[in-house]
């Protein structure tokens, strides 16, 4: 039996509903010689401003019990070297690509968001309303409902792709942003992106990062990501892409379960390069073992 | 580069705090050049979660080496690893050591562990007259590569409390040499942040081509996540150049040594 594992996210189909989550797979080209990128379902490729960002000084990443802080601060190339330099190369590929767009205001998502109508190659646009690393914009704007739906509604207005926001764990009821979100128009969710978080040396009484806080990642936020997606897949009627921890298939079945069209694999990359492939194939043998047709028939299935 | 599971071969204490361990990968052993490194996955677990990087201190047929301190808990892993056991290993990864225009004659200046890609170096260009400076706190720590490099690069050992060799730091040896040396001379360092701050400065000032060898907290080691960022003087045009991909070896004149 070969099970159908495609997904569908807004106007968008997946061959599969793995995605590499942004920030952890680069511009899909350093993994490149390690994972057939053909593979995935989809990738988002590192959050991309107007301008290029020289992102937080170093330490930028500590790793914590069972998980990583970081405080990259969105370093990246910048709109224009996007897309001259990487996107012919990533175009290359079958896969369908996301960019994850950030702003420092409202009208720079909008700028960007109309960069990109037109533009053959890219799929659709995960609008980060959540970093917790830079000092204005990014999670000020995801913690706040009023100012999430503009930025979507703004997103919306300026593109002709398909629009996923990121949401932000660091708010008192994930439901409300992502409720208001999906009432600007937002065409798909994606969650979580990380919790804000500290580590301290006692030795030298300082900090491990030089941003002082930084975004914890990795297995040991799993958890509070999974209970979030599930209160979110049952909030909203778009799509829930779930994140927070996976680091195998049935981390994924698990978001899958409590209502997740898609998965996005982020932390585990670092660990296993091919984390991502090795998802899909425990999918494709979790669903056929299992006499599951279509992945579909998981979304959702909680028992409770 | 490659991610395999690669067997270990030996992994033997040479010092109260140091091991050197080989790895058989014969993917890993032909395409390592000095100054590269690999990542290694020390848990299958989730603790340690991330890899862990560890230069590569030599090749020998499909075998590669890594000279490691234990200094936490994922070097702590290193040491309990028995020979048999299989890790999973990512590498060759970053630029290494290049080799400079004139063909100078090669200074190598290591700082403790840091001698550990210089030996690879000094092995690789054995027929180059180099000689080879090596720093340490005291004698029990240290490292003696005499036997790696083979006995006609001129070795230079030095300890912080004089207890064997030369008395004091590898930067004072340095400049020693430095002073005396009539021929055209090009510096190759790893070590400790100061070290290496202070050889910088010495060469810089001097107008000698200088590479260093540089260390920073990393998740991945390919260039995706920018974890390992170092400033970059004002003068590149750059705010940041990354260990992994950039380097780990840079030239001395690319990194801000002021914000280092």
């Amino acid at each position: 039996m070969h099970p159908d594992l495609t997904t569908q996210i807004g106007s968008l189909t997946l061959r599969n509903p793995v995605i590499a989550a942004s920030g952890t797979f680069g511009y899909g080209l350093e993994l490149e010689s390690l994972v057939d990128l053909n593979l995935l379902g989809a990738f988002v490729v590192k959050g991309l401003s107007l301008e290029p960002m020289p992102g937080n000084p170093p330490p930028r990443i500590v790793e914590t019990a069972g998980g990583m802080l970081n405080a990259i601060g969105l370093a990246n190339i910048g709109l224009e070297a996007f897309l001259r330099d990487k996107l012919p190369r990533l175009k290359q590929y079958a896969t369908p690509v996301i960019v994850n767009i950030y702003g420092h205001h409202t009208e720079e998502y909008g700028e960007l968001a109309s960069a990109f109508k037109g533009v053959e190659g890219v799929a659709a646009l995960e609008v980060n309303i959540s970093c917790p690393n830079v000092e204005c914009g990014g999670m000020a704007f995801g913690i706040d409902p009023f100012t999430s739906a503009r930025v979507t509604e703004t997103v919306v207005r300026n593109t002709d792709k398909t629009v996923i926001v990121k949401l932000s764990p660091n708010v008192t009821d994930i439901k409300i942003v992502a409720k208001a979100v999906e009432g600007a128009g937002a065409h798909a969710l994606s969650l979580i992106n990380t919790l804000t978080g500290m580590a301290i040396d006692v030795e030298t009484r300082r900090p491990k990062l030089a941003n002082i806080f930084g975004g914890l990642s990795g297995p040991a936020i799993k958890p509070i990501a999974l209970y979030m997606v599930y209160q979110v897949a049952r909030a909203v009627t778009i799509p829930v892409i779930g994140m927070g921890g996976i680091m195998d298939y049935k981390d994924a079945v698990e978001f899958l379960m409590v209502g997740a069209r898609a998965v996005e694999i982020g932390t585990a990359n670092f660990v296993n390069p091919r984390a991502t492939v090795e998802v899909i194939e425990g999918l494709r043998t979790y669903c056929a073992e299992n006499g599951i047709r279509k992945i579909g028939e998981i979304v959702g299935s909680l028992k409770t | 580069m490659f991610e395999v599971l690669t067997e270990v071969a030996s992994n033997k204490r040479v010092t109260h705090d140091t091991w050197l361990m080989a790895l058989r990968s014969a993917e890993i052993a032909r395409a390592a050049r000095p100054g590269q490194f690999v990542m290694i996955r020390l848990s299958l677990g989730l603790d340690p979660l991330l890899r862990r990087p560890f230069s590569i201190c030599g090749v020998k047929e499909d075998l590669f080496l890594l000279l490691y301190r234990l200094v936490g808990k994922g070097t702590l892993l290193m040491t309990e690893v028995r020979e048999r056991d299989r890790l999973r290993v990512l590498g060759p990864l970053g630029k290494g050591f290049a080799r400079v225009e004139k063909n100078p004659t090669p200074l190598l200046v290591g700082g403790g562990i840091g001698a550990a890609p210089l030996v690879f170096l000094a092995q690789t260009w054995a027929e180059r007259n180099l000689t080879f400076m090596a720093g340490f706190r005291s004698a029990k720590d240290i490292l003696s590569p005499q036997a790696a490099i083979g006995k006609d690069t001129r070795l230079l050992v030095t300890t912080d409390d004089g207890s064997q060799g030369h008395h004091g730091p590898v930067t004072g040896l340095l400049e020693n040499v430095l002073q005396e040396s009539k021929a055209e001379v090009a510096v190759f360092a790893c070590g400790p942040k100061l070290m290496l701050r202070k050889v910088a400065e010495m060469t810089m000032a001097r107008g000698i081509p200088c590479q260093v060898s540089l260390e920073a907290n990393m998740a991945c080691g390919l260039g995706a996540c920018q974890g390992c960022a170092v400033k970059a003087p004002a003068t590149s045009g750059k705010s940041y150049v990354y260990v992994c991909k950039e380097g780990p070896v840079f030239d001395a004149k690319d990194i801000d040594w002021e914000g280092f």
